[in-house]
């Protein structure tokens, strides 16, 4: 498994605004893929609970977040006392897009992570 | 004990050196079991994020029966570690659910996570919001900025707050429909917004500036006037008139809080005031 580039799925756990389908085929991709991520069940939830691992999240660079509509996401992390950083965050939504489109930009920016990787390694 | 104030449990999906490596399927039904009861996990190889505070569960497919022994180099994170093989997806949930229990003593109290965000890069600090909301879900930081300090107050699929928002920068993220969900705000949600109904004069003004100004004139001829009776009832009629609209839910009208409360709230404002408006605001 490879480390980079870090990704953050939100599955939205305690309400029904992302449709069924759309989370269940990007869980399924990135799963298939064998990349490392990290996963939490409901953002919202994180954010009001000020969980600590928002700014673990947060605070490791870049990151590429599948949740919902960028505002919120952003505006979330900072509730939390996590502000996301200004560069080197994409926000996928899943909401809106098609999860086709959300796994292809996740699952290409990690083969390009990992090609270049590979070519700092050589 | 609220489920907000609950310790976090973090668990780790690994399948590093000592493990053994899941199939696609194996690991989405795994994840899917464990997020639909509310946990973070992080599917991690070799390398685990570094600790965050949370307790870290570490669950994985150790095949010789003993799962390894965690380091915690600072020593402060309780790390539990489960030996996942034999279990299907739903026994491993399970497994969690008894670190969980023993890690939060009892389950806390289900909250579906509906509550406003302030999207500071609108908001202009008019106070309209905590002026309208009467669950005490909004306060103000020691640097005199609206905040939500309450989230678990605040009533469930009502987005009243938003409605009354002046400058659309108030966000629930589970509802239905944009821009309160969080998609971006149009020229046509602004040009909504300056046709809005005047909050402030239907309640008769900035709850703030209604007791700066109640302060200084001392029992003045304001207060005999507006009365937190009329004020109640003013609310209400602001909310009825949101409901009729199809946004508000009922609990919302129903749960509004006494006089007394709302009598409390004001006191409990006019104290927050007192440091500023000494400070020569």
């Amino acid at each position: 498994m490879s480390q980079k580039p870090r990704i953050l799925y939100c599955h939205c756990a305690y309400a029904r605004v992302v449709p069924e389908a759309a989370k269940k085929k990007v869980l399924e991709k990135l799963c298939e893929a064998g990349v490392s991520f990290d996963s939490v069940a409901d953002l919202c939830e994180m954010s009001a609970r000020r969980d600590p691992s928002l700014k673990r999240l947060a605070g490791e660079g870049e990151i590429t977040v599948a949740a919902c509509y960028p505002r919120a996401v952003r505006w979330l992390f900072s509730a939390a006392g996590a502000p996301l950083p200004k560069q080197g965050v994409k926000i996928l939504n899943m909401r809106a897009e098609e999860p086709e489109q959300i796994v292809e930009i996740m699952l290409s920016d990690e083969r390009e992570n990992t090609a270049a990787e590979q070519k700092e390694a050589s | 004990m609220n489920s907000l104030d609950q310790p976090t449990l973090r668990v780790v999906l690994y399948e590093g050196s000592g493990s053994q490596l899941l199939d696609g399927r194996e690991r989405f039904q795994i994840l899917e079991s464990l997020l639909q009861r509310g946990y973070s996990v992080s599917c991690a190889g070799e390398g685990v994020s570094p600790a965050d505070g949370s307790t870290l569960l570490v669950l994985g497919r150790f095949p010789k029966e003993h799962a390894p022994t965690p380091e915690d180099f600072s020593g402060e994170v309780p790390v539990y570690v489960r030996n996942t093989s034999g279990l299907t997806a739903s026994e491993i949930a399970e497994a969690a659910d008894e670190v969980r229990n023993e890690v939060q003593q009892g389950e806390g109290k289900a909250w579906k996570p509906w509550f406003p965000v302030i999207d500071y890069d609108r908001c202009t600090n008019c106070m309209q919001c905590l002026s309208f909301c009467l669950f005490d879900v909004y306060g103000v930081s020691d640097d005199q900025k609206i905040q939500v300090q309450n989230h678990s107050n605040c009533k469930t699929d009502c987005p009243a707050c938003s409605r009354v928002c002046p400058e659309v920068a108030i966000l629930f993220p589970k509802y239905r429909s944009g821009p309160i969900n969080g998609d971006e705000v149009s020229d046509e949600d602004l040009r909504r917004e300056k046709m809005k109904v005047d909050i402030s004069s239907l309640l008769g003004g900035d709850i703030y500036q209604t007791l700066r100004d109640r302060s200084a004139r001392a029992q003045s001829r304001f207060s005999k006037e507006r009365s937190e009776d009329r004020a109640l009832k003013e609310r209400k009629r602001c909310l009825k008139q949101l409901q009729a609209l199809g946004e508000i839910p009922a609990e919302a009208l129903e749960g509004l809080p006494s006089q007394e409360d709302i009598q409390s709230k004001a006191e409990q404002a006019a104290d927050r005031l007192k440091g500023p408006s000494q400070g020569g605001e």
